[in-house]
């Protein structure tokens, strides 16, 4: 039998597609795991390394000092956050906001003025209940099990769904390429590319050598107080037992773990 | 079947022309934002999903087209339907592409798409709804151009099509419901976090997708030479005004328990799509124009006599397209940031090469869809000589 | 199927094939001399014995998947050590530990990447030591 146009087309076409499937399914099946034998991945050995279980970190409003920036100098050198000086394309780890956009639901014409008038560190709130890592759809975002929500700028797709997701805008997008935008590079930590979302890491880089968090010891006032809420004789615990501290919107179930000493 | 699509008219060409035209440009400044970046468009820290998000979710509507079609022909027999549910399955296939690509554009590491299948993320919903909208668009093509081809050498289709239909009909239910979960699952964003977004996207879904296959089917007639029937395209109009009316209820819901309930949260964005919010507000004469021209299409569409007549019936579905494009295409993804969640009210406005992007996948989605319905004219009008 | 084009088919399928194996037959005759990426920095020098983190065959075999799984342990895990067949123990750092020793990207992770035509992303976020300092 003589095959006519239509088989000869379908014949065709499924021998190209034998041809090209190996090809497109591979990657998906082939995990790039690479076995040495005798070589191995661990921890730093080394005992000056800050371990806990949650991390957390408390902001003192009664001793952050108005108009000053050292937290947020701090932390953008170290991370390499340019300045691209205006709001639109802005990326921000750490900032200041004021009372009422922090706590809306617990703000008042009526609270002490100086209360009002402060601008007090915000940043992300690593929460224990991330609505950011739940959207993220390839795991970019992820919590690790000391309670750090950090980011893998490796397989971020920027589809900003984290950005939508997080109630408190603490996230940002590269929304261009931000290396000409940052003053001075710190060559002990990378930059961004362009297209991804980022955010604070709670230090992990420096956790890791044993130091705190770069917003922490930069505030003179120790305004910011960094520490393990599983360990009942850590200090921010022994802060939070005898102080009035809030969550920001707490309500949302999201368990964040910056608390506010009001 | 596909040389079809080869042979038209001088006015068939000429429109193909413009599409590719429109496209390219598309794919110019598609070039410009790689090397640039998302920068390139209006979309800031505060408002960090605009146009692109925006049309994918005002298309998924579109892609309802077909589901309205065959429900009502597979499961209650309704022959006026028969000769036409080709063409709603077609535009559920342009429309859904056109869905993926707004998608892809607002990536800001396209390159990087396959991680979503290389490290799936089953808690994530943008993960389920890439799945349920390939998925629907396999069915449709599928089930149309089988359909088709059965019609065009007068067999009947093979036994395992009907399964797949009552498949499409299920599944159209979930493409809507995925994608308004992808909104309404956000704690942070008091605006989506309502359960009526799922029915409030079926209900927009079944008045905006039918309005444009009966604007297609009244140019089909005019230019194309192929007539729908009176009968289906009636049955058409008046599914597009229970669904309407459907989405006006739900939309009404919405407001009385934001302005009526008066939690500021919930509220303010309310506030600023309709009055402004702190002297900002682009959006509050684009919802105006979106109310008025959804009660005025609902009138002419509730209304027998004013349906009958073609031309009136033609600007009703206009209508309902446009109140509909304001109302998912503008307004529902934006004013999820705005006010922020830090109470900032930073407005959004699209630039130039973002609209030339958006209007690139629009005519390359028409594209796809003008070929696809000059074939099945063909079939019909060969169905006939 | 009878063939009444047969001429146009043939010249389609000639054209066909000159295009798929252009690359094939382009290049025959010309020679390009294999990449020699350096090895020649102040801190090869001063090492006793010439090692990188594995020995070479597997290195430059292997350093993009060793690459990416420092990058996933690191990242992911939060391990950052990493032990070498020998049990030497390194820390997992592009900038850190590979461009320590190879602080000549351009006379070696570029001359055979050039080469190659492989554009790996490393450098648009890692920095390189070098550069920043200038």
């Amino acid at each position: 039998m003589t095959p006519n146009r239509r088989d000869f087309l379908k014949i065709a076409g499924m021998s190209t597609l034998s041809l090209i499937a190996p090809a497109i399914l591979r990657p998906a099946f082939a995990k790039e795991k690479l076995s040495i034998p005798g070589a191995k991945t661990n921890q730093t050995s080394s005992s000056q390394q800050l371990k806990g279980k949650r991390w957390a970190m408390a902001v003192d409003f009664a001793k952050c000092r108005r108009g000053c920036v050292d937290c947020i100098a701090a932390c953008h050198e170290v991370h390499n956050v340019p300045q691209f000086g205006n709001p639109k394309d802005e990326i921000k780890w750490i900032w200041r906001e004021k009372f009422a956009a922090i706590f809306p639901s617990e703000s008042h014409p009526y609270l002490p003025e100086s209360l009002q008038r402060q601008g007090i560190p915000v940043l992300c709130n690593h929460c224990a209940n991330p609505p950011c890592v739940k959207v993220c759809p390839t795991k970019a975002t992820f919590k690790r099990a000391d309670g750090i929500v950090i980011m893998d700028y490796h397989r971020c797709i920027g589809c900003r769904f984290c950005m939508a997701a997080c109630p408190y805008g603490a996230r940002s997008m590269n929304y261009r390429d931000p290396r000409p935008f940052i003053s001075k590079i710190n060559p002990d930590f990378p930059t961004r590319t362009k297209g991804v979302v980022e955010k604070c890491n709670f230090c992990e880089e420096r956790l890791v050598q044993g130091i705190l968090p770069a917003c922490v010891t930069a505030c003179k006032e120790k305004a910011l107080v960094f520490g393990d809420m599983e360990d009942p004789k850590a200090e921010i615990r022994l802060l939070l037992s005898k102080h009035f501290n809030l969550r920001r919107r707490a309500h949302l179930g999201t368990e964040p773990q910056i608390y506010y000493i009001v | 079947m596909l040389e079809k699509a080869l042979r038209g008219s001088r006015g068939y060409w000429m429109w193909i022309i413009f599409l590719v035209a429109v496209t390219a440009n598309g794919f110019f400044f598609y070039w410009q934002q790689l090397n640039y970046g998302l920068g390139i468009t209006g979309m800031s820290r505060d408002v960090s999903w605009g146009l692109y998000i925006a049309q994918f979710t005002f298309l998924v509507g579109i892609a309802a087209s077909a589901v309205m079609l065959v429900l009502p022909y597979y499961l209650h027999d309704y022959k006026a339907f028969g000769k036409i549910t080709v063409l709603g399955e077609f535009l559920a296939v342009s429309a859904v592409i056109m869905c993926v690509t707004f998608v892809f554009v607002d990536l800001g590491q396209p390159s990087r798409v396959m991680n979503i299948f290389l490290h799936p993320a089953p808690t994530s919903i943008l993960f389920w709804d890439t799945i349920v909208l390939s998925g629907y668009m396999l069915i449709n093509i599928i089930t149309g151009w089988v359909v088709l081809s059965c019609d065009r050498k007068e067999v009947p289709p093979p036994a395992w099509v009907k399964p797949l239909i009552y498949l499409s009909i299920p599944w159209a239910v979930s493409i809507h419901t995925v994608t308004a979960f992808i909104y309404a699952g956000l704690p942070g964003r008091s605006f989506w976090l309502t359960a009526i977004m799922a029915p409030r996207f079926l209900a927009s879904a079944f008045a905006s997708g039918p309005a444009l296959l009966i604007i297609f089917c009244l140019i089909l007639k005019k230019y194309a030479g192929f007539d729908a029937g009176k009968t289906a395209i009636q049955t058409l109009a008046k599914i597009v005004a229970y669904a309407l009316a459907a989405s006006i209820f739900f939309v009404l819901v919405e407001l009385f328990t934001a302005f009526y309930g008066g939690l500021p949260e919930h509220e303010a964005h309310f506030r600023y799509l309709f009055s402004g919010l702190h002297g900002h507000h682009n959006l509050v004469p684009w919802m105006w124009t979106s109310a008025v021209l959804a009660f005025g299409a609902l009138a002419a569409l509730i209304y027998p006599r004013a349906r009958n007549s073609e031309p009136v019936l033609v600007a009703a579905c206009a209508a309902v397209f446009l109140s509909l494009w304001i109302e998912k295409g503008l307004g529902l993804v934006v004013t999820g940031f705005i006010p922020s969640p830090l109470e900032a009210v930073t407005e959004y406005v699209p630039t130039g090469p973002e609209m030339a992007i958006a209007l690139g996948v629009w005519a390359g989605g028409f594209l796809i869809l003008t070929l696809l319905y000059r074939i099945f004219v063909a079939v019909r009008q060969e169905e006939n000589s | 199927m009878k063939l009444n084009n047969i001429g146009k088919i043939v010249a389609g399928i000639v054209i066909f094939i000159v295009l798929a194996t252009f690359f094939f037959w382009y290049g025959t005759g010309k020679s390009s001399s294999l990449p020699q990426p350096s090895l020649d920095t102040p801190a090869i020098a001063q090492m006793k014995e010439k090692r990188c983190v594995e020995d070479k065959a597997f290195m430059s075999i292997n350093h993009m998947k060793l690459l990416h799984n420092w990058r996933d342990s690191a990242v992911r895990e939060g391990n950052r050590n990493y032990t070498a067949k020998n049990g030497n123990v390194y820390k997992m750092s592009l900038s850190g530990t590979c461009l320590e020793c190879h602080s000549n990207k351009e006379q070696f992770c570029d001359r055979c990447h050039t080469y190659v035509a492989a554009k790996p992303a490393c450098f648009s976020c890692h920095s390189i030591p070098a550069e920043v300092k200038k």
